[in-house]
């Protein structure tokens, strides 16, 4: 099965190694993976700005990049769901059009297309789970407590594998971290006040570890653990997965 | 460039952090019980989807429901009138209070004459209005203007509502006690009662099969008011027809659970004629809402039957207050709605959302309410409502995205910055760094990283 690694921009800049437990994770599962070197972005930071009418030079390098796999693979929700909801190339309309539909975050790629079920992997620590908006009310990877339907969490099945981890439960179990792209500094004080409400649910129930499938929501809530000083730390559910020690 | 909008605003609300986690606790609690109240019906999703089809089928053929709804309440005794904007619905229900001599008026809540802004047309010309629901009468005796639909005050501690009766109604000093003040509310609203001869109310449903209308409320004000007036005065946008009275099962169902919880309202009044000697006005208003018929994107934006679940749900709402949003409708809806009317005064607000999505699935008529703030941002951009620093530094961005050398170019630069002269990014001009740290700085990027590992 040939994979292409989709790095988030700043997953690439800002942490490598996330970009690597997915890699090495993807390989272990045998999947053949590349790395097109001449990836960007998937253009979210200008459209959720609005100015999608600018994506279109950054949409026909992705869809230069990522033609030809049987499936691409992102450690994010976000970047995903954007791609998945407005990747068009007028040139290569049904090449865009096949990206759209074989792209996959990390964690519904390992449960759905991999069928996952065993990991070698321990995290003997106690883990709060940050859901993503993007990942979870759009890519649908777990249940929504607004909906009145049956429970199911994708990542969780993941971390079940995992051995001797301890899932903290929180007050509120998917309220948005406050990081929102843009909104982070364009609306920096309900931003902030977002994510210091979101860290202080995960620290008020002894998380060691903040984990979550989005990168981005995971560096705006490590921004303010660090301000606080806080011991509570940030980690990519990739590394756990991965079998990263702490 | 505007210099007052919902970010700036916000920042003055979270100057106190206390009231900010007060408000925000209030609201979810409320949001705690509309969600306990919806899963105690096994058929709640159904129930939405049933909704959301019904208003999308009367959206798609509201001429033909107007005209018989018209019809059917002539035939009841009704008299109606047609407003197309704020102006002329001022108009229309001034000139039935003048021409009977009427100077003084009672009205339950409408967030339609909030939008036209009636009480200080009807003030101008010397026509006293009193609001009869106490969380309005409370934003009233304040002289602010409501910031939530349905719960008018949630901005507003007891304590606070206290001061306000013991300055207006007489109530001890420093009494915050809510059994003493609504008392002190109910008596001041009797004698408001039984002495008004005009009664504004707004309504909840229009049923276009029977020409009557439901007017929902928990204190029974708007009952109150209507029995003991001469003339009752309805008033309300023309999407809130609904083609049936079989379908309020559907919306009454709905509404009350999602606004509050409550199974259903306290009060759920039909009015479908007027009593013997008296009358009964409905004015319809357009007011915009044919314009946003309009617009394929928005359209559906006026399937919404104001419950407000939308805003108790909202992170951003929770943490900013309605009267960030600088307009009459707030919260994640109000967003969708105000640019409609006025895009440049409300360019801010489809960017004041992290487009979480949570508004969109508490929404009891599955608006899609997110993905309209995305695609006002698209249009606000397009039509110029955008500060011009911004657009610069999209179009940089843009052109650094689409080529991967300049891509890795900048990539590194910002990587080294932060690493050798952190204060470069590190001061207090970043907003990042407000309340925030910048992520360590890793010795090479993944592609880097790859490059020297990976490649044969
Ligand atoms: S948009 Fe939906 S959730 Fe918000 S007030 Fe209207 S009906 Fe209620």
């Amino acid at each position: 099965m040939k994979v292409a690694l989709f790095v988030p921009c700043y997953v690439d800049q800002f942490y490598p190694n996330v970009a690597i437990a997915t890699l090495e994770l993807l390989e272990k599962f045998g999947c053949e993976v590349s790395y097109p070197k001449n990836q960007t972005c998937c253009g979210q930071p200008m459209s959720n700005s609005g100015f999608e009418h600018l994506t279109s030079g950054c949409n026909k390098n992705f869809v230069e990049s990522f033609k030809g796999f049987d499936y691409i693979v992102a450690p994010s929700g976000s970047c995903v769901l954007h791609i998945k909801e407005h990747l068009h190339d007028e040139e290569h309309p049904s090449e865009a059009e096949k990206i759209s539909k074989t792209i996959y975050e990390l964690v519904s790629f390992l449960t759905d297309v991999l069928k996952v079920e065993h990991l070698e992997a321990s995290f003997p620590h106690k883990v709060g789970m940050h859901q993503s908006c993007h990942g979870q009310r759009g890519l649908k990877l777990s249940q929504m407590t607004e909906l009145n339907a049956p429970p199911f969490s994708k990542p969780q099945d993941l971390l079940n594998l995992v051995k001797d981890i301890e899932m903290i439960e929180l007050d509120r179990k998917d309220e948005c971290c406050g990081f929102g792209g843009t909104f982070c500094v364009a609306e920096e004080a309900v931003s902030a006040k977002m994510g210091v409400d979101r860290v202080n649910d995960h620290v008020r129930h002894h998380a060691e570890y903040i984990t979550g499938i989005d990168m981005s929501c995971l560096m705006h809530l490590e921004g303010i653990l660090r301000r606080q000083k806080s011991k509570t730390k940030i980690i990519h559910i990739a590394e756990i997965l991965n079998g990263r020690k702490a | 460039m505007k210099t007052i909008d919902h970010a700036a605003n916000s920042k003055v609300f979270n100057q106190d952090e206390d009231r900010v986690d007060w408000h925000d606790e209030t609201l979810w609690f409320i949001r705690q019980k509309r969600d306990k109240a919806s899963k105690q019906i096994p058929q709640w999703e159904a129930l939405r989807e049933a909704a959301s089809q019904i208003k999308n089928h009367t959206l798609s053929n509201l001429h033909n429901y107007l005209e018989e709804f018209e019809l059917n309440a002539k035939a009841n005794g009704i008299q109606i009138h047609w407003a197309k904007d704020a102006q002329e619905h001022n108009e229309i229900v001034y000139d039935l209070l003048a021409k009977q001599g009427i100077s003084k008026m009672v009205k339950s809540k409408s967030m339609l004459t909030e939008e036209c802004h009636l009480n200080h047309y009807l003030e101008d010309r010397g026509i006293e209005v009193i609001d009869s629901d106490l969380g309005e009468r409370i934003v009233q005796l304040a002289k602010e203007p409501p910031s939530h639909i349905v719960l008018p005050c949630i901005h507003k501690k007891k304590e606070e509502i206290g001061a306000l009766f013991h300055e207006h109604l007489g109530t001890p000093e420093g009494n915050a006690d809510p059994q003493v003040l609504t008392e002190a509310a109910r008596q001041h609203l009797r004698d408001v009662f039984l002495t008004r001869r005009a009664a504004l109310t707004g309504v909840n449903f229009a049923v276009a099969e029977t020409g009557e209308i439901v007017v929902c409320t928990n204190e029974g004000n708007a009952d109150l008011g209507v029995h003991l007036a001469d003339i009752h005065i309805a008033c309300m946008g023309i999407e809130k027809i609904i083609p049936k009275r079989g379908h309020l099962s559907v919306f009454l169902r709905l509404l009350a659970r999602s606004a509050t919880g409550q199974p259903v309202t306290t009060y759920s009044s039909h009015f479908a004629k007027p009593r013997k000697g008296k009358e009964l006005h409905i004015v319809l208003v357009d007011n915009g809402r044919t314009k946003q018929l309009g617009r394929p994107d928005f359209r559906n934006s006026l399937k919404c039957i104001r419950c407000s679940a939308c805003f108790n749900t909202c992170p951003v709402y929770r943490r900013s207050g309605g009267h960030s949003y600088h307009s009459v409708i707030a919260g994640p809806i109000g967003s969708i709605l105000s640019p409609n009317l006025d895009m440049a005064k409300h360019a801010d607000l489809p960017f004041a959302s992290t487009l979480c999505g949570s508004c969109s699935n508490v929404c009891p008529v599955k608006i899609d309410i997110h993905e309209q703030l995305y695609k006002w941002r698209q249009v606000l951009v397009k039509e110029g409502y955008v500060d011009a620093k911004k657009a610069l530094s999209m179009q940089l961005m843009a052109k650094t995205l689409a080529s991967p050398t300049l891509y890795h170019l900048a990539g590194k630069a910002a990587r080294t910055t932060l690493k050798y002269a952190p204060f470069i990014a590190q001061n207090r001009f970043n907003p990042w760094y407000h309340q925030r740290e910048m992520p360590a700085v890793p010795k090479s990027s993944f592609g880097e990283w790859y490059q020297k590992n990976r490649t044969k």
